[in-house]
């Protein structure tokens, strides 16, 4: 079953959200992962890479991280870009430091579904947004995206603020 | 995410009010090029690792809102337009073939596709295998291992014949292929392919969508629900790019990736590109698009209905009328009507044909579609003529053959104007 979101959910986590570990970043400039974190850290997001092949390097100019119990307080949300499988002890591992770290969103990315896991993360108080993109979903909701043509599937009749602002995502 | 009706996503979809100058229209943004913030930025929007506008051959913010706005009426993912509804087809293609692949086509289809799939195509080594629209399994029996996508129309230019899109989406779905549905005739109003199973719809946005004969205009819409990686076939979408760097537009761009690669790659280096200034005369036609399609359906039934009362018609091809063997076709896939582009054929051949489109005088004789303006067309002494007889014969073409569009008129005026013209 492919979960399902309102817009307004998705909108007031991008908009909230501040500090953002990516787990399974890549410094590969072709793979996805880097994609999205070149495309977030643009929008103003402070992301923390984590990748046990890279700690202690740089990816886009930020310390990477071996694991989530080594990230330092704090972090709003992680965005999991491993398969569904490793979503499952990432999940845990997140769990494990959400008082922590004041953890408010746990994320997996496009074709990434991993029900157990987000059932025990919703458990714990949670959010969890599985099979989306933090990046597509910024330039959907914000508007940007339209450049690319893509059905936005949103109607809006004010005129929006200026993109590299946010849009309509802007944040205070 | 609200659930908006056709006519509302028909004014709105993808058009806000100007981010610049709050202009409620879009405007028309005539301008080749676009600045950079600065060179990391400009590396960035090459990379495709941000969205922004680079340079008017690849996207321009006029016709993004035209891509959006017929995506969301088709129920897809995204849009792309292109210079014509050839130039559509043309950058589909593009993206899904290799040298050497095949694809099946039903072979009732607009003459220019004709041409185009089996003369143009072949000199690129892609191969057309043809089939017929109303029988799904003559399309499961052209399928090999060279075959890379299924094509029809949903509603067949000239003859009106309506596809049997639902059969011929499990033929591709067996076969493992995109299933691309030209919907130029049929317009997203009377039929939606996504629905029936479509992966990819084309259009020529020329005819209903701009709908009043002033633009050419071409546009292609994905479903989002092709697997590209299952079956290795597409490697355009599937294997690290050279001119990208190695990004893989499947895993990159997930549901919206044909289109991404269509634009990133096809458009960019075919430069089949739509300008801007038709953009907007398009997107100004969709607006009205459901008003004038109602129209069109109804004018066209009582149209047929007339001629085929009258005494020097011998037939009429219309599905729209109870006695046409596709009647239980358009109930199925097209309730609201069944099109307004259609063929009759007089007693009197060939002369009757030519002295009908000397005498018409609401009815204009040229080679178009879907205007609002009604439209007439005598294929045998025209679009035809080149042909043997009995070629003219087979593609629906006799002498005795007339093809209408019917438009949005007072219909008693459109059946006075045939009516004297018949003579």
């Amino acid at each position: 079953m492919v979960p399902n979101y309102p817009d307004a959910l998705i909108a007031r986590i991008l908009r909230s959200v501040k500090s953002i570990a990516m787990v399974g970043a890549s410094p590969n400039p072709a793979r996805p992962s880097y994609f999205a974190m070149k495309y977030l850290l643009d929008k103003g997001f402070n992301i923390i890479p984590v990748n046990p092949g890279q700690a202690g390097k740089e990816i886009l100019g930020q310390k990477v991280y071996a694991q989530i119990s080594d990230l330092p307080a704090p972090v709003d949300m992680i965005d999991i870009f491993r398969n569904a499988e490793a979503a499952g002890p990432i999940t845990d591992e997140a769990i494990a430091n959400k008082d922590r770290l004041q953890l408010k969103v746990l994320w997996m990315q496009l074709g990434v579904i991993n029900e157990e896991a987000a059932k025990r993360a919703e458990a714990t108080g949670l959010t969890v947004i599985m099979n989306r993109c933090p990046k597509i979903e910024y330039g959907r909701l914000s508007g940007e995206i339209g450049w690319f043509g893509v059905n936005r599937r949103v109607i809006d009749n004010r005129k929006p603020f200026a993109f590299s602002q946010g849009g309509s995502l802007r944040r205070g | 995410m609200a659930e908006y009706g056709f006519d509302t996503l028909a004014v709105h979809a993808g058009a806000q009010p100007d981010p610049a100058t709050g202009a409620r229209i879009t405007p028309i943004y005539q301008t080749s090029a676009y600045v950079f913030d600065n060179a990391d930025q400009a590396a960035a929007l090459f990379n495709l690792q941000v969205f922004g506008n680079i340079y008017s051959r690849i996207m321009n913010p006029t016709v993004a809102v035209m891509e959006e706005r017929i995506a969301a009426l088709e129920g897809g993912t995204a849009g792309l337009a292109a210079a014509s509804g050839h130039a559509a087809q043309h950058l589909v293609f593009h993206t899904l073939m290799e040298p050497g692949g095949e694809f099946i086509s039903a072979r009732q289809l607009y003459g220019g596709s004709v041409n185009q799939f089996g003369q143009a195509f072949a000199k690129y080594d892609w191969h057309v295998r043809w089939a017929d629209a109303t029988e799904a399994d003559s399309f499961a029996r052209q399928v090999t291992d060279k075959t890379r996508a299924i094509f029809c129309e949903s509603i067949a230019n000239p003859g009106g014949v309506i596809s049997d899109l639902e059969g011929i989406a499990r033929v591709a779905e067996q076969a493992g292929v995109p299933l691309i549905v030209d919907n130029t005739l049929a317009s997203p109003y009377l039929i939606r392919p996504i629905e029936w199973g479509a992966h990819i719809v084309v259009h020529s946005a020329t005819k209903f969508l701009g709908g009043h004969g002033n633009s050419l205009a071409g546009a292609i819409v994905e479903a989002g629900t092709f697997d590209w990686a299952k079956s290795g076939k597409y490697p355009t979408l599937t294997d690290e790019n050279p001119s990208y760097h190695g990004i893989r537009f499947y895993e990159t761009f997930g549901d919206f990736a044909f289109c991404v690669a269509a634009r990133a790659l096809s458009l960019r280096d075919v430069g089949s590109c739509l300008a801007p200034q038709n953009a907007v005369l398009v997107l100004t036609g969709i607006e009205t698009l459901p008003l004038r399609m109602k129209r069109h359906c109804e004018n066209a039934l009582a149209v047929a209905e007339w001629l085929a009362r009258d005494q020097r018609v011998a037939w009429v091809n219309y599905a729209g009328l109870e006695s046409h063997p596709l009647y239980p076709a358009h109930r199925k896939y097209c309730p609201k009507g069944a099109g307004s582009v259609y063929t009759f054929g007089l007693r009197g051949g060939f002369d009757a044909g030519m002295n009908l489109v000397n005498r018409v005088r609401i009815f204009s004789h040229l080679a178009n579609i879907g205007d609002t303006r009604s439209l007439i067309i005598h294929p045998a002494s025209t679009t035809h003529r080149q042909l043997s007889d009995e070629d003219r014969i087979k593609t629906g073409a006799g002498p005795e053959v007339v093809r209408l569009s019917v438009g949005i008129e007072d219909v008693k005026d459109l059946i006075a104007d045939l009516d004297q013209a018949m003579g």
